[in-house]
C-alpha cells in the first residue's frame, strides 16, 4: 500500500495515497462564519468551493502562523454516505511511500495524543514510527454535529 | 452501447410513456369517447409491448400485450371506455412501472396480482375467443396505415333537384364526417324570399373543413354520385398558409382563395379599415357574406390548429440528453463567469483599448451563453401536472371526496432541478387539500356548494420568480382550531395578541397538525414544516390564506434557476457577503448619530417608516470596530422590511452560486458560496433563517430581563 505522508506538530502521520487528490499552497481562506476553529474555512480549487480543516486545531495541537511550507492536502472523504472533497491544512507534505502489511502495526490505545478512532494503524519504518490516518472517521458526522451546537448557540449582541 | 445502457434508454422511454398512458386514461376518464386520446392510449402500449419485447424484458411485453389488446378492441370501437375499463388499465400501468422497477432491482410483482388483471381485463371484452392473436396483426397494421394529415376546403353546391333524385345531402356530409374531423358550415345566401321558395328545391350550399388522412380521391369517392351536375371543389389548404407567419394565415388571403373575394375589393377594403377586424368591415361592405365569412374563419382556426399540431410534433422531435451532461454544462459556465469576471476586472486596471474590447466582447458572449444553457436546463412544469391528476383521483377516492384538479399554466418553465425537488411539497400540499381542505359531499351540499371540491394548481411567471398556487373551495383554516392547538403546544401563551395572519403561518412550525385523528393520508407527522423547508432549499417562500368556508390558497415563489442569480456584495470586516438582489429593496446610510438618536436601538428611519435591522458583525462575530458611516441593505425577508447593516456596499455581482457542501450544512443564513473576480470565495446569505435567529435571540434576551 502507498502512503502519503505529512508533519504536523513534529509528528509524522500518514493517509492512504488512493484518497488523496492533489497537494495545493496555503491559499486565501475564507473563514465561515458559526463554525468550529478547526474548520478553516472555504476556497477556490479551480472553480470549485473546497472546505478546508487546521488538522493541527482538529488534533488539540497548538495554532501557529503558517509558514513556507504549509500545504492543503486535498482529499476525497466519506461524509456519511457521500463522497466529499476536503483540504486539510497540514505543517508540510513529506513524501510518498510504500508499506508493506508487516509494516503496520495496530493503533496503540494510549500514547498517541490522539483519539484512537481516527488511527487506522501505527506503520513502522527505518525505526521511525508514523501516524496512519483513518481520515473518513476524522471528518465523520460527530464533527457535524459540533459545526451545529456552534450554529445553535445564541450571537448575544455584545 | 452495452446492454445496460440500452436498459437504460428502455427505461427512461418507458417510464415517460407510462405518463403517457396514465395522461391518457384520465383524459378518458372525462371523455369516454375521444378518438384521438384512445389511439394515444393504444399506441403507449403498443410501444412499450414492442420495445420490452425488443430488449427481451419479456414479463413486460406479454402482461402489457394484453392490455393492449383489450384498446384495440376499443380502438376499433367494439368496446366502450367505462370507469372499469380506467381503473383496471391503471392498475395494469402501474403493474407495468413494477415491473420495469423489478428488472432494475426493484422488488418483483406478484404474478398472481398480475393473472387476476388479466383475468378482469379480459371479462371486459364481451367475446374474446382468441381474438388476442389476431389482434395484433391488425394493431400492427393500422399503426403503419396512419399517414400524414392534410385539411381540405371541400364546397359543395348539390343541384337545386337534387331531392328530386332522391339523394340526401345529409348523408353525403356524414359521409364526409367519418374521414376525419370534419366542420361543416351550411351557406344561406341562395335562399330566395318565402314566397319565392320552393319547398322541394335545395338552396342551401356547403362548406366544410375536413382534415383527414386520406387522400383527395377518396373524398371524391364520397361524390361520386351526384359529382358529375353538382358544383364540388375540393381545395387543400396550402402550405402556404401553415407556412405563413401570424395566426393561421391571413383571413383576407383565405377568401381570396377561396375566390368569395377578390383581390381588389380586399385592397379597397383593407385600405379603408382603421383597427376593427377585417371580417367584420368585409361584410359591412358587402363584399362577403357573413356565412362566407363563417367559413373563412373556420379555415383560419383549422390552420392555427394544424400549426400548432405541427409545432407539437417538432417539439417533439428532440434529443435526449442525460442530465449529469448538462449539470456539468452549468458548472463550466459557472466557471467561465467567473472567469470573466477576473478578466473584466484586470482589463478595467489596465488602460488598454484593445484589451478593455476583448473583455467587453468576452463579457457579452458569456452572458450570452449562460443564459442559453440555463433555458436548456427549463422544462415545463406540466410534466409534473399529470401526475397529480392520478393522486388527485386516487386520494378522493380513497377518502370518500369528490375533487377534481384544475390546472393552468402547465408550460410555465423551470430549471429541472427546481422541479424534480417541487413534487414531494406539491404532493403534500394536494393531499392536504383533499384530505383537510375538502369537506365530504354531504357538508358541501349543505353548504350550497357543488359536491364535487375544485383543486386549483397555477403556475405563472414573475419577473426572475415563478409563482405557484395550490387553491381548493374548500372549508378553509379554522383559526379557533389553530389558536387552541398552539396553546396546547406551547407555541402561544393565551395573553400573546396574534394577527390572523401570525396565526395562519403557525401551520409551518414543527410538529403541527388540527386535524385530530391521524389519517393515513396526511397527518402522519409530516407536517407543513416539512414542506416549507423543502421551499426554503430551493431558495422560495411559501404563504398561506384562507377564508373560513370559501377556501384555502397556499402561494410558492420560487426563482427561476439555482445556478446563478444577480447578488449585491458587500463588505464587513474585511469580508465579502452577497445578498440575493431580489430581496433587496435599497441601500441607507447610518451614521453614529443617526444610531444615537435611536438610543442605540437597531432601527432606522426609512422615510417615515420605522425598519429594524441586524448587524451582520455581530451576527457572525466578526472583529474590527464599525466605520463612521455603515450602509443598510433594506431587504424583504419573512414578509417584513428589514435592513443588513454592513462596511460598504460593493454593488452588483452575477453570483455563480456553489454548495458549501456537507460539512457547512448545519450552518443557517448562509446559502452557498461564490467566487469573485479576483479569486476569493464569497459567502451568499440566506436571509429568512437571518432574520429568524435574530428574532429567537432578542426573544430570550427579553425573557431573561422580566
Amino acid at each position: 500500500m502507498e502512503f502519503l505522508t505529512f508533519k504536523l506538530d513534529g509528528d509524522e502521520f500518514a493517509v492512504d495515497v488512493l484518497k488523496t487528490r492533489e497537494i495545493v499552497d496555503l491559499r486565501s481562506v475564507t473563514k465561515v462564519p458559526q463554525s468550529p476553529d478547526f474548520m478553516l474555512g472555504v476556497i477556490n480549487l479551480r472553480g470549485s468551493v473546497v472546505p478546508v480543516i487546521d488538522l493541527r486545531l482538529k488534533f488539540g495541537m497548538e495554532k501557529v502562523d503558517a509558514g513556507q511550507s504549509t500545504s492543503i492536502v486535498v482529499m476525497d472523504v466519506l461524509v456519511g454516505a457521500e463522497k466529499v472533497i476536503v483540504g486539510a491544512m497540514v505543517d508540510s507534505v513529506e513524501e510518498v511511500m510504500e508499506l508493506d502489511e508487516s509494516q503496520i502495526e495496530p493503533a496503540p490505545r494510549i500514547g498517541t495524543r490522539l483519539n484512537t478512532e481516527f488511527i487506522k494503524g501505527m506503520g513502522k519504518q527505518d525505526e521511525q514510527f508514523l501516524i496512519i490516518l483513518d481520515i473518513d472517521r476524522v471528518f465523520s458526522t460527530d464533527e457535524l454535529a459540533m459545526v451545529q451546537g456552534a450554529a445553535e448557540q445564541p450571537a448575544v449582541a455584545e | 452501447m452495452t446492454m445496460d445502457q440500452y436498459a437504460e434508454t428502455f427505461r427512461e422511454e418507458t417510464l415517460e410513456l407510462l405518463s403517457e398512458l396514465e395522461v391518457g386514461l384520465l383524459e378518458l376518464e372525462q371523455n369516454p369517447e375521444d378518438v384521438d386520446v384512445i389511439g394515444r392510449v393504444f399506441r403507449a402500449l403498443h410501444t412499450v409491448k414492442g420495445s420490452a419485447g425488443m430488449i427481451g424484458f419479456d414479463e413486460i411485453s406479454q402482461f402489457t400485450h394484453e392490455v393492449e389488446t383489450v384498446f384495440e378492441l376499443v380502438r376499433s370501437g367494439g368496446l366502450p371506455v367505462t370507469g372499469e375499463l380506467v381503473n383496471l388499465t391503471l392498475a395494469a400501468r402501474d403493474i407495468i412501472k413494477e415491473m420495469l422497477d423489478k428488472n432494475l432491482g426493484g422488488e418483483s410483482v406478484d404474478p398472481e396480482i398480475a393473472d387476476q388483471l388479466v383475468a378482469a381485463l379480459r371479462g371486459l371484452v364481451p367475446t374474446q375467443d382468441d381474438f388476442s392473436a389476431n389482434g395484433v396483426a391488425e394493431a400492427e397494421e393500422l399503426i403503419t396505415s396512419e399517414s400524414e394529415e392534410a385539411t381540405y376546403h371541400i364546397r359543395f353546391r348539390p343541384p337545386a333537384n337534387i331531392f328530386h333524385r332522391g339523394i340526401q345531402p345529409q348523408g353525403l356530409l356524414q359521409e364526409l364526417s367519418r374521414l376525419g374531423t370534419c366542420r361543416v358550415i351550411a351557406q344561406t345566401d341562395s335562399i330566395p324570399r318565402l314566397d319565392e321558395l320552393d319547398a322541394e328545391l335545395c338552396y342551401l350550399y356547403w362548406d366544410i373543413i375536413l382534415t383527414t388522412e386520406h387522400d383527395e380521391d377518396r373524398i371524391h369517392d364520397v361524390f361520386i354520385f351526384v359529382e358529375d351536375d353538382c358544383e364540388l371543389k375540393i381545395l387543400p389548404i396550402n402550405e402556404d398558409l401553415l407556412a405563413q407567419s401570424g395566426e393561421g394565415g391571413r383571413l383576407g388571403d383565405i377568401l381570396v382563395q377561396h375566390g368569395d373575394l377578390s383581390r381588389d375589393d380586399l385592397e379597397r377594403v383593407l385600405q379603408a379599415q382603421n383597427k376593427p377586424k377585417l371580417g367584420e368591415v368585409l361584410v359591412q361592405a358587402g363584399v362577403v357574406t357573413g356565412a362566407q365569412l363563417d367559413v373563412a374563419l373556420e379555415v383560419q382556426a383549422e390552420v392555427k390548429r394544424q400549426k400548432q399540431k405541427r409545432e407539437a410534433v417538432e417539439e417533439s422531435s428532440s434529443i435526449r440528453v442525460r442530465s449529469e451532461k448538462l449539470d456539468s454544462l452549468v458548472d463550466l459556465i459557472g466557471e467561465l463567469v467567473t472567469v470573466q469576471a477576473r478578466l473584466s476586472q484586470t482589463s478595467a486596471g489596465q488602460d488598454d483599448p484593445v484589451l478593455n474590447e476583448i473583455a467587453e466582447e468576452v463579457e457579452r458572449l458569456t452572458w450570452e451563453m449562460r443564459d442559453h444553457i440555463l433555458n436548456i436546463r427549463m422544462l415545463p412544469i406540466g410534466t409534473t401536472f399529470s401526475s397529480f391528476q392520478r393522486l388527485v383521483r386516487d386520494l378522493s377516492q380513497e377518502l370518500g371526496k369528490e375533487a377534481v384538479l384544475v390546472t393552468a399554466g402547465a408550460e410555465t418553465e423551470l430549471d429541472k432541478t427546481v422541479i424534480d425537488r417541487l413534487g414531494d411539497p406539491l404532493v403534500h400540499l394536494i393531499r392536504n387539500s383533499i384530505d383537510h381542505g375538502l369537506e365530504s359531499p354531504e357538508v358541501r351540499h349543505k353548504a350550497g356548494k357543488p359536491e364535487q371540491g375544485t383543486i386549483f394548481l397555477s403556475a405563472t411567471h414573475s419577473g426572475a420568480n415563478v409563482i405557484l398556487e395550490v387553491r381548493d373551495d374548500g372549508g378553509g383554516i379554522n383559526l379557533n382550531a389553530i389558536r387552541e392547538r398552539a396553546k396546547s403546544r406551547g407555541l402561544l401563551t393565551s395573553e400573546m395578541e396574534t394577527s390572523e395572519a401570525e396565526l395562519i403561518n403557525l401551520i409551518f412550525s414543527p410538529g403541527f397538525s388540527t386535524v385530530g385523528e391521524v389519517s393515513s393520508v396526511s397527518g402522519r407527522g409530516v407536517g407543513m414544516d416539512v414542506v416549507k423547508q423543502a421551499i426554503d432549499s430551493l431558495r422560495g417562500s411559501i404563504a398561506v390564506t384562507s377564508v373560513e368556508g370559501k377556501g384555502t390558497t397556499f402561494t410558492i415563489k420560487l426563482p427561476l434557476t439555482l445556478a446563478i442569480i444577480d447578488g449585491l456584495l458587500v463588505q464587513v470586516a474585511g469580508e465579502k457577503f452577497v445578498l440575493p438582489l431580489s430581496a433587496v429593496e435599497e441601500c441607507i446610510e447610518l451614521s453614529r448619530q443617526d444610531v444615537a438618536s435611536a438610543n442605540n436601538r437597531n432601527l432606522i428611519k426609512v422615510r417615515g417608516e420605522i425598519v429594524p435591522y441586524l448587524r451582520l458583525r455581530e451576527r457572525f462575530r466578526l472583529n474590527g470596530k464599525p466605520p463612521e458611516i455603515e450602509q443598510v441593505v433594506i431587504a424583504e425577508a419573512m414578509g417584513q422590511r428589514v435592513g443588513f447593516a454592513v462596511d460598504h456596499v460593493i454593488g452588483e455581482h452575477q453570483t455563480v452560486i456553489k454548495a458549501l457542501g456537507q460539512m457547512y450544512r448545519d450552518i443557517k443564513g448562509l446559502s452557498g458560496a461564490t467566487i469573485l473576480g479576483d479569486g476569493t470565495v464569497a459567502l451568499i446569505l440566506d436571509l429568512p433563517p437571518l432574520v429568524q435567529e435574530a428574532e429567537a435571540d432578542e426573544r430570550i434576551l427579553t425573557d431573561s430581563v422580566h
